[in-house]
């Protein structure tokens, strides 16, 4: 049970990180971004060849998966995010169709459906970091949660962070005001993009096997309820709505109901949170701001409206 | 068999593509023409459609008199299914969408993403995660025209698009509706100052959007398989051909539609793509038609207004 508890923790961290990353691209710079699932495969991908085939230390690997997720959020961003927003969504919906396609036919790569057992556990100092005591695995992730968390929050407070968060509320007026938009919505993205395979990298060293099955839009669609659960824009609340998502997520497990609970039961409530969270509480459990809120009683609702 | 013959096999296998796409687009497009949203349940809403067409259907042939005659219990399974979808997308625009209308533009895109995955994962717990296969509705034996190998379904395919898509550019072009149809997607307020009822000609969007995209699902049931995850990549090539024909434009889904099952078709034909990778072509096509013409071939651009 206490194990089990470790267990959600564990899976809270790593998907914390996810959120962080969304977080900074969805509210902070306001793009819908539905690709979290395709940097998480990239990072424990990289990170599994590496160290199976090549016997990189995970430390070696982690800059590598960090740098190429970065490398394909700007090959995917930079054709689609000078338009209009949209189009990033389903831009980014399909990559991460196309990263699990590739990843399933690319045998002589991937090892296909079949993906890669036998991955070393992570070393420090002389110390094995083993999954499957988890104590030392929860601390490890916990470090990589804080230490992203403070660089975010400073991150968030820092020019970049306050060009990002004019470019949501009002791109034209941003654009007026010398920022230049593309430039930073690709850094965000590829900043965003980074962290979630630095997540894919822990994730590979937690399972210790990798299948192109546990990357689907399953897992993107996680990571932005825990973001919009949380409340866009708020890097805290994007973590507790990290841990509650990971709660509901292992409920069933948790209380002995698997057998009772269907499994789809569970995604019905996380498409429902969406749908709900978005018409009563736009802003997120931790409302602290209002831009989601509509901006009823103003001319500007029709202007947005046309910018789509 | 020579080359023509060939080339004439390959356009027919990417007009029957083509034609579906073309159905499934038109709902993509129309609500964004009229929401300037892209509706991402959509490919969901299709999936839903294919099931209750493919129920319908196996319930009216259960013990059929029509004997041969069971295409007719599949278009009245196709109607039923249109009836039933068109319905369940008015509602969920009621639902899901229609309390965010005045909110930031991302509320409603994110929205949709909590409906597609109601509508998928519900259908999987309803009907399970297994496929099915709709039963012919008639012998589908192929025939031969000229060194071309055609299927009885590929016809009845072509012309029940080619129906819908006439009937719908008749009713947005001549009729009073359709007419306050082009009027909101012009500009809402005035629309609303002119007396035409907004609210309602969403609905009716939503509806039509919502029942060409059953047609089309009924359609893809003839020759694939029906599983509850079905709509996401039909869905994601449907809108790709919506912006490859300039999304919001009715006449662009029906000719990116086509035009995205032909480059399919010919892509894995001619060029040699491998079968498994064709999913990356519609994608390929849409990153390049975002660089070089993103308002699409029959959009028009237009200036942001401030």
């Amino acid at each position: 049970m206490f194990n089990f508890f470790l267990l959600i923790l564990i899976y809270t961290g790593i998907y914390a990180l996810m959120a962080l990353g969304q977080n900074l691209i969805t509210g902070y710079t306001g793009m819908l971004s539905l690709c979290q699932a395709g940097f998480f495969a990239i990072g424990s991908y990289a990170t599994a060849i590496l160290t199976t085939r090549y016997g990189w230390s995970f430390w070696g690997t982690l800059p590598v998966a960090a740098l190429l997720s970065a490398l394909f959020g700007v090959l995917i961003g930079l054709p689609t995010l000078r338009l209009k927003g949209d189009y990033l969504a389903i831009a980014t919906l399909g990559f991460g169709e196309i990263v699990r396609n590739v990843l399933n036919n690319w045998d002589s790569l991937t090892g296909g459906p079949m993906g890669i057992q036998r991955i070393p556990m992570v070393t420090i100092f002389g110390f094995t970091i083993n999954p499957y005591k988890k104590v030392a695995f929860l601390i490890m992730v916990i470090i990589f949660v804080l230490v992203t968390y403070y660089l975010f929050e400073r991150l968030g407070r820092s020019r970049m962070g306050r060009a990002l968060q004019a470019i949501r509320d009002d791109e034209i007026a941003a654009d007026a005001m010398g920022i230049n938009i593309t430039k930073y919505k690709v850094w965000a993205f590829a900043i965003g993009a980074s962290v979630a395979g630095i997540a894919g990298s822990l994730q590979t060293v937690y399972s210790l096997s990798v299948t192109p099955g546990s990357y689907t839009f399953m897992v993107s669609v996680l990571v932005l309820c825990m973001v919009v659960l949380g409340g866009m824009g708020n890097f805290a609340a994007v973590i507790l709505g990290a841990f509650i998502i990971q709660l509901i997520s292992y409920f069933p497990q948790l209380v002995g109901l698997s057998g009772v609970i269907p499994p789809q039961f569970k995604q019905i409530l996380f498409g429902a949170i969406l749908v709900v969270m978005m018409i009563w509480r736009p802003q997120g459990i931790i409302g602290v701001r209002s831009y989601m809120v509509g901006r009823k009683n103003s001319k500007k609702v029709e202007v947005s409206n046309e910018l789509a | 068999m020579g080359s023509i013959s060939e080339f004439f096999q390959h356009l027919m296998n990417g007009l029957t593509l083509g034609g579906i796409y073309a159905l499934i687009a038109l709902g993509y497009t129309m609500v964004y023409g009229i929401l300037k949203f892209i509706n991402f349940a959509h490919g969901d809403i299709l999936m839903f459609g294919a099931y209750i067409g493919l129920f319908v259907f196996n319930f009216l042939r259960g013990d059929s008199p029509l004997g041969t005659w069971t295409f007719i219990s599949f278009f009245i399974a196709m109607l039923i299914s249109m009836i039933v979808t068109g319905a369940l997308g008015v509602a969920i625009e009621r639902i899901a969408y229609k309390p965010l209308r005045k909110a930031s533009r991302l509320a409603p895109l994110l929205s949709a993403i909590g409906v597609s995955f109601i509508l998928s994962n519900g259908a999987a717990w309803m009907w399970g995660t297994q496929s099915r296969k709709l039963e012919y509705p008639f012998d589908n034996a192929p025939f031969t025209v000229g060194g071309v190998v055609i299927t009885p379904h590929q016809v009845m395919i072509l012309i029940v698009s080619l129906i819908m898509m006439l009937a719908l550019i008749i009713f947005v072009n001549n009729t009073r509706m359709g007419k306050a149809m082009r009027a909101v997607s012009l500009d809402q307020d005035t629309s609303r100052l002119m007396g035409i009822n907004v609210n309602s000609v969403i609905s009716l969007t939503f509806a039509i959007g919502s029942a060409l995209a059953a047609s089309g699902g009924m359609l893809i049931a003839l020759d694939f398989k029906v599983y509850p995850s079905m709509g996401m990549m039909i869905g994601l090539k449907a809108f790709v051909a919506a912006v490859v024909g300039g999304i919001g434009n009715i006449g662009g889904a029906m000719l990116g539609g086509i035009l995205l099952g032909l480059l399919e078709t010919f892509g894995v034909a001619i060029l040699g793509i491998p079968p498994a990778m064709k999913d990356t072509i519609s994608f390929g096509i849409l990153i390049l038609v975002l660089l070089v013409k993103p308002e699409g071939l029959l959009g028009k651009a237009v200036r942001e207004k401030v």
